[in-house]
């Protein structure tokens, strides 16, 4: 029988940017917030102490501040008809745990959203007809619009610091030269300037301009110089030490929750913050039809119910539709008769590399690096371009963000090299500080043949089945890759380096855990307008339990071209002020069905 | 595969343990044979001369494990023209320090059975087994097929005979009895590769000369007046602890 806690109003799943944010915004209404998180504190002391952060092994390969495997992790096939294997070590995508989740962990590439993959499905269907979309292609709208969420898109990166070059301010061109001419306009300017390119940044963006691209700089959450932000905590010049990625940043630099909304939240005598609080399931009513808690297992293996008026789950993408799943909120989704909601429109990233590779007398100094810095086009991204005669949907951003290359992990060959012996040595000897290496940072669509669902095989350490992923690249998916890296190739070349690797999916490509691609999970549980073909509803209620509202990557209906990070953040500010201002006078559905 | 540009740097190691802690050299267990060096060949390979590994005793390896470690890895990493290898930057120590850490128990891997081995490579890793017991299995199988091929431990092979039989576990080639050779061919480079390239705190990268082989600077972390300069990075590597190469 589980211990029950002092009630609370609301009680947080899951300690990242989603429920720092929520967390933050429930407080300032006046609400009791408990938030749980299933991983140990983390903070930028003592997790980012310099000098003992900057080891390479410690972090990106013994993978220090990622998911613990041993308790819980995911089963993975690629179609319905096999048995799936559970992804035993980590490598092709890499959650985080811990308090500040990902959002300790991450780069800090900080984009808004391109508007037109908001309203996904209609915008093709306008533009090239609904025959274009392929069949068993289930990408859909996200019922929210751009001009809806600009406040709270402006909201997050002036809460994260974000530097960057604008391109349009209220309908005004101010950033001819260095913004992006296919970015959405702004109310306001970026907090601080962008970055300093790097010199392989410079290189990108001289040859993507020889070839007619438009070269932009990326919007980046690692501070150009120091910032203070409207919660008042204080953020330091990032120094291009190159250790953002998988590592707490010592610089202060590096937005994460902890350096951005806990100073604030800390004071907040309605807050608590429980740490190793790994929650098994959403407590619900016998009619379904309304949470009365959580119930969460405590570091010392006890079972704890802490009942809440209402329920954030902001955990990880897949760990909230695992909740969902594991808790019977909304109804499973079956791809066999594409009905069901939790599990549904499950999507990644589709993304391709290149390498070049240049003569001796070239030094790119790969290690030198910001995680958000750098320069890209979008020339290819969402619909900026003609997809009628090409025959796939999506598009895809390039861009050289040249984020620290380190030598165990990230040391370029060319193709034909062997793996060890003099030869290898002399290879990398030659290359390190003379490659440049650029990605197409695909966007993702959902298919029919992509859910996610509990196990039947293999259990979690708590006794509970684990998620599933069914899930493979189909035929959309490779056509992009390979126009998008036909059109990468040409600014490759344009830097004129001796040697150009790389190479897109083919067909029969099938998806490979075993290599980092990105953490940019989405869908499962997804946002819209239809309780039919939607988990949660614009406001990221859930249509079925009204006092449950799950912000996360989880509610996308698709993989965006850009990161999801800005994203998640506006949605979750979003969804926070319909709480604030509607939920909590009148809790209920914000949408009627 | 790997070029034989180098002679057996394995017996470089031991001439030069021989000379300069000869104690170590002449303690482990089926190492006596090893030292029958030409003593010419150290001064054949300068750089390889201005270093050698610090003296260090396994506490996980037996003495023949980490003979084995010794020689497979300097094939690995070769000293050569161009530097010091493996077994000079100490990767042998560090492999032998990593089997005592979580890493070597899979303490955050995801072990709990049906294991199946024959799951498509795309699926990832799906022994059973973690990284002592890929080492132990491993470099048994390895010296038994030494045994089998030449009469001798995988140590006592030449240069040449070493490099066709990890090539041939590399390639999957040979078989295992107890694990896929090609899997533990792979852990042991990556822990080769790291050995060599992590920060000197974990006993590997002595001197720091994995980072000075490729210009890696280390635990600088402050490039603020280089960002923008496309030019040679003009200061050595520093380790975490402060060292300078």
């Amino acid at each position: 029988m589980a211990k029950v806690m002092k009630k609370v109003d609301a009680v947080i799943v899951g300690f990242g940017w989603a429920g720092s944010i929520m967390a933050k915004e429930l407080t300032e209404a006046g609400l009791n917030v408990v938030a749980l998180e299933r991983g140990p504190h983390r903070d930028t002391y003592p997790d980012g102490a310099y000098p003992q952060v900057i080891d390479e092994l410690t972090y990106n390969i013994r993978k220090k501040l990622f998911q613990d495997l041993s308790k819980s992790t995911v089963t993975i096939r690629h179609n319905a008809a096999q048995t799936a294997q559970p992804y035993r070590q980590l490598a092709a995508f890499l959650p985080g745990t811990g308090t500040g989740g990902a959002g300790l962990h991450w780069s800090g590439v900080h984009f808004r959203v391109d508007p037109i993959e908001l309203r996904m499905r209609s915008h093709y269907e306008e533009r090239y007809g609904k025959k274009f979309i392929p069949e068993g292609m289930t990408i859909q709208d996200f019922g929210v619009s751009y001009a809806e969420l600009e406040p709270f898109f402006d909201q997050a990166e002036k809460v994260f610091g974000t530097s960057g070059s604008a391109w349009s301010i209220n309908g005004k061109v101010v950033g001819e030269g260095k913004g992006n001419p296919f970015a959405p306009d702004r109310s306001h300017d970026f907090l601080l300037p962008a970055q300093k390119r790097t010199f392989s940044a410079q290189l990108f963006a001289s040859a993507a301009e020889s070839v007619g691209y438009h070269p932009y700089d990326l919007p980046s959450a690692n501070t150009s110089g120091p910032y203070t932000n409207p919660y008042g905590a204080q953020m330091g010049p990032c120094n291009f030490c190159g250790y953002c990625s998988g590592y707490a940043c010592y610089m202060y630099s590096k937005a994460s929750p902890n350096v951005n909304i806990w100073p604030a939240l800390r004071q907040e005598p309605k807050f608590e913050l429980r740490d190793n609080a790994h929650v098994l399931r959403v407590n619900l009513t016998e009619d379904k039809k309304r949470a009365t808690g959580v119930t969460y297992v405590d570091a010392q293996g006890r079972q704890l119910e802490q009942p809440a008026d209402l329920v954030i789950l902001s955990a990880f993408q897949f760990h909230n539709v695992h909740l969902m799943l594991l808790s019977g909120i909304g109804q499973p989704y079956n791809p066999v008769t594409n009905e069901g909601v939790v599990g549904r429109n499950f999507a990644y990233q589709n993304i391709s590399t290149i390498k070049a590779f240049f003569d001796k007398d070239v030094f790119t100094n790969p290690f030198i690096g910001a995680g958000g810095a750098g320069v890209g086009v979008d020339d290819f991204n969402a619909d900026n371009f003609d997809h009628g005669k090409y025959g796939f949907v999506g598009g895809s951003p390039f861009w050289v963000n040249q984020a620290g290359v380190k030598p165990i992990s990230g040391l370029p060959t060319a193709p034909g090299t062997p793996k060890w012996g003099s030869q290898w040595k002399a290879a990398i000897a030659d290359s390190y500080t003379h490659h440049v290496s650029m990605d197409a940072h695909g966007a993702h669509q959902s298919y029919r043949a992509n859910y996610l669902d509990l196990d039947p095989n293999y259990k979690d350490v708590y006794g509970q089945p684990l998620l599933r992923m069914t899930f493979d690249w189909q035929e959309n998916d490779i056509k992009m890759s390979q126009f998008m890296h036909q059109k990468m190739h040409k600014i490759a070349e344009a830097m004129n380096p001796k040697l150009i690797s790389g190479a897109p999916k083919q067909a029969g490509t099938h998806f490979d855990t075993t290599v980092y691609q990105t953490t940019h999970m989405n869908g499962g549980a997804i946002m819209g307008e239809d309780p039919k073909t939607s988990a949660i509803n614009r406001y990221l209620q859930s249509w079925d339990v009204p006092n449950v509202f799950v912000p996360g990557a989880s509610a996308f209906p698709q993989g965006l071209g850009y990161n999801p990070t800005g994203m998640v953040a506006a949605l979750t500010f979003w969804s926070a002020k319909a709480i604030r201002e509607r939920y909590l006078k009148n809790p209920g559905p914000l949408v009627q069905a | 595969m790997s070029t034989e540009k180098t002679g057996n740097s394995r017996r470089d190691f031991l001439l030069k343990t021989i000379t300069l802690a000869p104690a170590v050299a002449l303690s482990g267990a089926g190492l006596g044979s090893l030292a029958v060096s030409r003593p010419a060949q150290a001064a054949e390979h300068p750089l390889a001369e201005a270093q050698a590994a610090r003296d260090y005793q396994p506490t996980w390896f037996t003495a023949e494990e980490f003979a084995f470690l010794q020689a497979a890895s300097a094939r690995l990493i070769p000293a050569d023209e161009r530097g010091p290898g493996a077994l000079e930057a100490g990767v042998p120590e560090f492999i032998d320090r990593q089997m005592n850490t979580p890493y070597a128990t899979g303490a955050n891997w995801y072990m709990q059975g049906p294991f199946d081995p024959d799951a498509m490579a795309e699926l990832g890793y799906q022994l059973p087994l973690v990284p002592q017991q890929i080492y132990r299995l491993g470099i048994a199988e390895a010296d038994s097929i030494a045994q089998q091929q030449h009469g001798k431990a995988f140590a006592a092979l030449t240069g040449e005979q070493q490099d066709t039989l990890l090539t041939a576990m590399e390639k999957g080639s040979v078989t295992f009895r107890q694990l896929p050779a090609a899997v533990f061919f792979a852990f042991l480079l990556q822990n080769t590769r790291e050995g060599f390239f992590s920060d000197p705190l974990h006993g590997g990268n002595q001197n720091m000369v994995g980072w000075k082989l490729i210009g890696f600077p280390g635990a600088r972390a402050d490039f603020m007046d280089w960002v923008e300069r496309g030019e040679r990075y003009p200061f050595p590597p520093v380790s975490i602890r402060g060292e300078r190469a």
